[in-house]
């Protein structure tokens, strides 16, 4: 996907007490956060920049259904259709018997299916290379990145960011790609949150 | 502003000492950035002369044949599939701790987990080596996966408990390597980002996919955890339990009894939290990761390790009240003979057994025993052996004499490759754990920031001054926060 270069004003907070008004100000006046960076996951923040859930698990309950009657049909098929073998003179549809397997193949389908989902969607894989908007945003900053449209004045904007408790401001200019996320969709306005 | 999530002070901390994020990152990171000590060069040496030792006996194995092993025709399991259930066991204790003790949100988790599902991984693959050797012909091997073939097709039997354990340990295999990594791909980006060396930040720029700590990432991060710990926590529970069918379902007396699973899988943790124990003492000492393995993560686990134990104690009490009360000649035979009675042939391996598994756990009902490093790493020994002897006890005691008194065994003792082979895997799991410590945060880093601020030591203090604010204050910045 064509990128076109971007300008983004980043700010660098050490503190969650800090950053979480600062999210709500930075909304409240109109930016458009492009995202937070943060060492660990921080409780709450998600909702705090109107993200919406993530329907992962979703996902997950899918790929656990496809395991489940992946697992359940292949055996029937196999013992009654294809190839039915006379073990002591059982029955060859032993639904008792076949539950360990159904059970660990709806497992597997629904692990390998969600960390490959979780990947594709973070766009995670091992030569990917992402713009890192700071170095120490999986060490001990959390880093708000906004995004500069013809409109917005940077100079405006790092005053801000560092009257919301920023230690660190500066403007960056990266080419996006897919890589950047998109997350227009993702944020609701803060407007229409709190209705007004 | 109160973002900290309130703790009573009265919790021992989980992190000591004054610590920052910087520091947590320092502490936890800076060992793989240093040159390992000559220690770890002795130590990982010796594993890969085991390791080799290990090749080397089944070398012998697969080109001599099974004879080169001492099992024969009424002992035909013996050392191999007591280290296989032995190993799958220790495998147990990673995925218990990460996953289920993370349904239960119990905050300890966070030292240990890490190394806890290392230690899994490299269990479950030692465990693996054993039944796959076994086979004799090894080069059949994937003859146990259900593939379109040739020869028919001619599928596997899919109602037994063999092919059950296929399914079980390669899923388990690989639920617990996914789960790992997954919580690794944020640290091994916090090493990428602090490298220093070109070599070091194109490597763990690889391993750690690009992770940039996005919100929306971490969102879907602890999305996907929860839910893989949600999933883990029956696996953990099936996968022990599918191992005891192996014996459960047969028409074996000593194997034939309903009480297995539960059995087995109280055994499993207990023996998996000894090992955690034997690894994590000599870590956090070696890597002076004391503020983060602290005693109360010791205490913890071997609250947990007297707690299994017990019930495993009570799982041999109650099979050999059955053995009695059922009333069945071979059963009873079984247990009051072959194993009870200390002057059969295996008799002193029953009664080890009993004194490693069931009597010495109980030093921990003391607080000062869980507390004393010293004792927690010879118990965790003890432990380790009791349960080996647990498994070579239900798998040798109940097949060393069978339905045919001509066929009763002689005294089977193992061959030196036999032994090797065990060896190598103590060989292939410490090879691989060093390897893991020297290369791989050994701690949860992003884990334990999350908890700083609610567990350290030093944020503990301030969490008189929430106690002391207005609680109505208290909720109102709560709810807002939460929107």
């Amino acid at each position: 996907m064509a990128g076109g270069i971007k300008k983004f004003v980043v700010g660098a907070f050490d503190d969650e007490k800090v950053l979480f008004p600062a999210v709500k100000n930075v909304r409240k006046a109109g930016y458009k956060i492009h995202d937070v960076y943060t060492p660990f996951p921080v409780h709450g923040l998600d909702h705090a920049m109107g993200l919406r859930e993530t329907s992962l698990h979703t996902a997950g309950f899918i790929y656990a259904i496809t395991g489940t009657t992946t697992a359940l049909g292949f055996m029937s098929w196999i013992f009654t259709k294809d190839w039915p073998l006379n073990i002591g003179g059982k029955p060859h549809f032993a639904l008792p018997a076949w539950i360990p397997i159904t059970f660990e193949l709806t497992v597997l389908f629904s692990a390998v299916g969600m960390v490959l989902t979780f990947c594709y969607l973070c766009q995670l894989a091992p030569f990917v290379k992402k713009h890192h908007f700071h170095a120490r945003a999986t060490d001990d900053l959390f880093i708000m990145a906004i995004e500069c449209t013809d409109k917005t004045n940077d100079a405006d904007l790092q005053n801000f960011l560092q009257n919301a408790g920023a230690k660190e401001v500066n403007v960056q200019v990266a080419e996006t790609g897919w890589w950047l996320g998109r997350y227009d969709r993702e944020q609701k306005l803060y407007r229409e949150e709190k209705g007004y | 502003m109160s973002l900290l999530k309130y703790e009573s002070q009265l919790r021992e901390p989980l992190v000591d000492g004054n610590k920052d994020y910087h520091q947590v990152t320092e502490d936890i990171i800076s060992p793989i950035e240093m040159k390992p000590s000559k220690l770890w060069y002795v130590g990982f040496y010796i594993s890969v002369a085991l390791l080799i030792f290990g090749a080397y006996s089944v070398y012998r194995e697969v080109t001599y044949g099974i004879g080169q092993w001492n099992l024969n025709k009424t002992i035909g399991w013996g050392w191999d599939i007591t280290n296989f259930v032995w190993w799958v066991g220790i495998g147990h204790a990673g995925t218990l701790i990460s996953a289920i003790l993370l349904l239960f949100r119990q905050g300890w988790r966070t030292g240990v987990n890490r190394a806890a599902e290392a230690m899994t991984i490299f269990a479950v693959m030692c465990a693996g080596q054993f039944p796959i050797w076994h086979m004799g012909r090894v080069w059949m091997f994937p003859f146990v996966f259900p593939y379109p073939n040739s020869r028919g097709p001619l599928w596997v039997n899919f109602n037994s408990p063999l092919l059950w354990d296929v399914f079980a340990i390669s899923t388990y295999f690989t639920v617990s390597l996914l789960f790992w990594y997954s919580g690794l791909i944020p640290d091994l980006a916090t090493v990428r980002d602090r490298a220093k060396t070109k070599l070091r930040k194109m490597l763990y720029g690889v391993a750690s996919f690009g992770w940039t700590g996005s919100t929306k990432h971490w969102q879907r991060h602890e999305s996907l955890s929860l839910v893989l710990a949600g999933l883990s926590t029956p696996l953990v529970l099936s996968v022990h339990t599918i191992v005891s069918f192996d014996f459960a379902t047969s028409v074996v007396p000593g194997w034939h009894t309903t009480i297995f699973p539960p059995y087995f899988v109280a055994g499993a943790i207990f023996s998996g939290f000894a090992m955690v124990q034997t690894l994590l003492i000599v870590v956090r000492k070696v890597m002076g990761l004391q503020d983060y393995i602290t005693l109360g993560h010791i205490e913890a686990m071997n609250k947990v390790i007297v707690l299994t134990g017990s019930i495993v104690g009570c799982a041999y009490l109650t099979e050999l009240f059955i053995a009695w009360y059922g009333q069945n000649p071979y059963e009873w035979y079984a247990f009051s003979q072959n194993r009870a009675n200390l002057f059969s042939p295996y008799g002193w391996s029953y009664w080890l057994m009993m004194f490693c598994n069931v009597v010495s756990p109980q030093l921990f009902w003391s607080r000062k025993l869980r507390r004393n490093i010293t004792v927690t790493f010879f118990m965790s020994i003890v432990v380790n052996i009791g349960m080996w002897y647990e498994r070579f006890v239900i798998i040798v005691t109940s097949i060393y004499r069978d339905f045919l008194p001509s066929s009763w065994s002689t005294y089977y003792s193992p061959s030196i490759y036999e032994i090797g082979f065990y060896l190598g895997t103590f060989g292939l799991f410490f090879t691989c754990f060093f390897l893991f410590a020297k290369y791989f945060p050994v701690i949860a880093v992003a884990e334990i920031k999350s908890i700083l601020k609610t567990s350290g030591e030093n944020y503990k203090a301030k969490m008189t001054d929430i106690e002391k604010s207005d609680a109505d204050k208290f909720y109102i910045e709560e709810v807002e926060h939460a929107h």
